[in-house]
Order: C-alpha cells, then structure tokens, then sequence
C-alpha cells in the first residue's frame, strides 16, 4: 500500500523550510513517498539531543542520500527509519504502515559491514533468507546471482577476512538487495574502503539502483558521493539536527562515469552544497 | 633455533634436561632424585598394576563428569551474565571471589559433606574449572559486535536464532578459551581432590608411596600426570587455532 498525500495536506507537519533557501523544495511536496518521517525527534540516554522534529518523505523508486556533518544524527534517523533505534517523538510510515521494529520489506547495509566471519561469503549473502526460512537451495540459488550482480562471482566459498574492505561491503550489499527489500538503507557504506574502491563501488551502485527499481537510502558524508549517486540529497544541519535543505539531483545518469564527474551540473551541484555548508565549517 | 647452523628441533631441551636429570640422579646427591631411567623403568611396571589402572580410571571418569558439569552449566550461565545486566551484577561479584581464592581450602568441606568418594573428587573438578568458563563465556558475550546484533534483527531473526546464530558463535573463541583454561584447572581440581580425599585413585597411591618413601615411584606418577595436562593442553590449544581462524576479526 502506498500512502498518497496530497502536497501541503495538513497530515503533514512543517518539513524543509521553502524560501529560506532559493532552491529548497519541501519533502511534503513528493506525492508518492514510500518512507514517510513525521516529526521525528530522538534525545539519546544522556542528554544527547541528536535531532529535532525532523519531517521528510522519501520518494519510492530514487536513491535519497542523508549528508550532514559528522555526528549531525544521520546514523540515528537511519537506525530509527530501520527500526533499530525507537524515536523519542514522531512515528515513521513505511508503505503507509507504522515502524514498530525492523520489517521485511526494510534491509540495512552496514558502514563496518556486519558480516560473520565464520560463514562464507555465500551464506553472509543468503543469511536474510536463511532466518526467513527459505530453503536453501533456493536462498543459495537468489543469493549466488546477488553475488554476481555485486561481482563477486567466484568467491562465493571465500570467508570474509580472505577479502578486501570493499569486497566485504559487496557482500553486504547483495545480503541486502538478496531478501527483495522495497527499502534499502545504507549507512556509509564506502566509508571504511579507500577511494578507488569507493569509486568503482559508487558506479556499481548507480548500475545496481537502474537494474533493481528499489527505494535507497544513503548516508554519507561526502559532497561528492552523495551528488554521484543520488536523485535527491537532504542536507541536515548540525545537532540538534534540522533538514536544512532539499536538491534534486538530474544528472545524466547512463554513460561514462567520467563523463558524469566532470559534467558542469555535477561540478556546480557539488560547489552549491559546499558553499551552503561552509559556514559551519568556518 | 639454530646452533652451529644445525636446525635444534624445539624438543631437543627436553632431552637436555633429561640427562641431567639422569646424572643428578645417578651422583647420588639426595635421596629425592632418583635416576631418570629407574624412574622410567618403574614407570612401566606401575603401568602393569591393577590399582595404577583403577587410578586412571577413577581420575578420567571425575574428569569427565567433573569438566562436563562446569562446561554445561558454565557456558549458559556466562552467556546469560554477558547479555542480562541484573544477572551479572548478582553473580559477578561471587564468580570474582571464587576465581581467586584457594580452592584447596574448601575440598575439606566438600568432603565433609559428601564423604569420600568420587562425587567429593567430582565436586572439585568443578570448584576448579567452572569459574573461568563462566568468565569467558561472558567476556565472549560482551564483545559481540554491536553491528551483528542490528544486522541479526534488522533480518529478523528471532531469539532463538540470535542466540544460535550470532551470539554463541561470535563467543566462541572466548568460551573456547575459557574452556581450555577450565579443563586444565580440572587437571589440578582432580589430582588435588585425590591427594586431599587420599583413600582412592593417585590420591591412594601416592599416598602408599610417600608414607614408604618410594621416590621413583613418586616420580613415575608426576610423569604421568604431567604428560596428561600438557596432552590436554596441547589438543585444545589446537582446536582453538581453527576455530580462532574462522571467527577472523571481529571488526
Ligand atoms: N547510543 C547512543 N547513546 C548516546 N548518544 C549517542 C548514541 N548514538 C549516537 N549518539 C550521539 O548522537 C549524535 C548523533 O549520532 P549519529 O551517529 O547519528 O551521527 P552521524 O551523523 O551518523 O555521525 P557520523 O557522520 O559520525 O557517522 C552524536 O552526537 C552521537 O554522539
Ligand atoms: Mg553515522
């Protein structure tokens, strides 16, 4: 089921704030969101306010990146959106239903990979299926083709300390993306992988997100990534954190990556957020 | 090691200081020492006796029972401290006391209260070993990865499958550790428990060879129990290697 709220309706409490920024589109505007936020605060154990009444609608179908400057409280929305973290206000919807716990139709890629390292890559993948109950031939069967779809074919018998940091996070991805998850949440997840990898993962990511129709969401911390790869980024500002402002993303997405990298959209894009962030850097 | 550019195989001290051994006793110096090779040789006879057998027998069979009391009740009772904080705050405490006390001092009441059989000798095997089981396997419990814990219910998993799954084998070089730490305490906890029961097993024996001075006698049963814990060490110390190698790094 798909909740479809009409733009501004009152059910929709007071997200971005259109007109303090000349391009700042407000989340309430997205008609379609799969993942809805609504006012959503968090005040961790000791005093700790990580965010603030944070409204957002996360479109169906795009990847929506999370960027804020460390420790803004990207982790703990996405931990709270996953299910893991319970909101000291607001409620999340998913598919129009409330966020009680983690569900099925949610799967989470870890930033320092959460594989066991005393299983092989092809039972990390099929281990989502593997607690649901599926057969095994048949996880190992899905599984398999997520590991290729990742390339990783031919490691699928390796165990995880016989692979690289950027190997490792393919595995999570395709554990992820194998228990068929209308909802893909990524917790930067090339943080720990060094820029080359990042690189190739990042265009793997874009090929992915084109192939599996899935709804991602993305949190990093990087300018850079976040415009590569996203269709629309939500800047969150410093805690207690606040969306600071929307920007759709339309870049020509098939083609040469550096293509794509050096295009004046992209560059200007990345300058934009740069310059709005820079204050709070200085 | 290298001597001379000859490859010493790292048994090679160990013959070293069995000549030594052989001349000390040979020289005649004390009483207490006698040769190596007359210790051997007695070594051979006392394994031809009936009661050296019974001996075995009695120290394998509280061994087993005894170490396989305080790993099924150690284990469990470790993972429950590390994962349920009332717990551990009610048991932490007497686990750290146990775990440092002289143990020997309480055989006495185990013995009073359960005479002097094999459930005495059964009963300190456990006193020794459980401690540090409880211990590591709460260690173990405690150093989960956080991450593995999200990701094992951001996929569902139930209770049961969590602890299965994730938490058991996440632990298990820490509880394997300890286990290995429990049974060699177990080797002390079953060889004490004889000598201080002293009416059955090597506590009787030793108990005969000491009252009548027989030092080779002595010596051949320190031999053999020696070569039993380093055995015991050895195998788990291997198993823990591979497991050690699967459960890689923990992030
Ligand atoms: N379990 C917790 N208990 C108390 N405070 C926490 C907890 N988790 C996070 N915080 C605090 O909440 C704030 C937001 O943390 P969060 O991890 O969500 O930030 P982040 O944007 O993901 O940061 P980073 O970019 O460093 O990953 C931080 O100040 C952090 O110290
Ligand atoms: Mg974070």
């Amino acid at each position: 089921m798909i909740t479809t709220l009409p733009a501004g309706s009152a059910g929709m409490p007071p997200s971005a704030h259109p007109g303090r920024f000349g391009d700042g589109i407000p989340a309430a505007a997205a008609p379609d969101g799969i993942v809805e936020v609504r006012g959503i605060s968090k005040t961790y154990g000791g005093g700790v306010e990580a965010l603030n009444n944070i409204s957002l609608t996360f479109p169906e179908g795009a990847l929506t990146s999370l960027l804020g400057p460390s420790g803004c409280g990207k982790t703990t929305l996405l931990k709270i959106i996953a299910g893991l973290v319970a909101p000291t206000a607001g409620e999340i919807l998913v598919k129009g239903r409330r966020v009680t716990g983690p569900g099925p139709e949610r799967s989470f890629v870890f930033q320092d990979f959460a594989l066991m390292p005393w299983a092989t890559v092809l039972r990390n993948a099929a281990f989502g299926l593997e607690l649901r109950g599926v057969a095994r031939s048949e996880r190992e069967a899905v599984a398999e083709r997520y590991i290729e779809a990742v390339g990783l074919k031919g490691f699928e018998h390796k165990y995880p300390h016989e692979l690289s940091g950027g190997m490792r996070q393919r595995v999570g991805l395709a554990r992820a993306l194998a228990v068929n998850a209308d909802v893909v949440m990524m917790d930067e997840p090339f943080s720990a992988v060094d820029e080359q990898t990042r690189r190739r993962f990042q265009e793997d990511l874009l090929r992915l997100v084109a192939q599996e129709r899935k709804t991602f969401l993305f949190v990093t911390h990087s300018i850079e990534e976040a415009v590569y790869v996203s269709n629309r980024i939500v800047l969150l500002s410093r805690r207690p954190s606040r969306v600071q402002r929307i920007i759709e993303i339309d870049l020509p997405r098939d083609g040469d990556p550096d293509r794509i990298r050096r295009h004046p959209d992209y560059l200007d894009t990345v300058e934009d957020i740069w310059q709005g962030l820079r204050h709070y850097v200085e | 090691m290298l001597i001379g550019g000859y490859r010493i195989p790292a048994m090679a001290s160990l013959v070293v200081w069995a000549i030594v051994w052989e001349i000390v006793g040979r020289a005649d110096l004390t009483l207490l020492i006698p040769p190596l090779s007359a210790t051997l040789v007695r070594l051979a006879e006392i394994a031809g006796t009936e009661s050296f057998w019974e001996a075995v027998g009695i120290t394998a069979r509280t061994f087993a029972a005894g170490s396989a009391v305080a790993i099924l009740v150690g284990v469990p009772v470790g993972i429950l401290m590390g994962r349920v904080p009332l717990l551990d705050r009610l048991l932490l405490p007497w686990v750290n006391v146990f775990i440092s006390a002289p143990l020997s001092a309480l055989v006495p009441v185990i013995m009073a209260i359960f005479g002097f059989g094999e459930t005495t000798i059964v009963l300190t095997v456990v006193l020794f070993a459980i401690w540090i089981v409880i211990l590591d396997a709460r260690a173990g419990t405690q150093s989960i990865s956080p991450s593995l814990v999200e990701m094992a219910r951001v996929y569902g998993a139930s209770r049961w499958q969590a602890f299965s799954k994730i938490y058991v084998l996440s632990a298990l070089p820490e509880i394997l550790t300890g286990i290995r730490l429990g049974l060699l305490r177990a080797v002390k906890g079953v060889i004490i428990g004889q000598l201080l029961v002293s009416v059955v097993g090597f506590g009787r024996l030793f108990e005969i060879y000491s009252s009548n001075f027989l030092m080779e006698h002595m010596w051949a049963m320190l031999i053999v129990l020696f070569g039993l814990a380093f055995l015991i060490d050895t195998l788990l110390g291997a198993i823990e290697r591979r497991v050690d190698y699967f459960a890689g790094s923990r992030n």
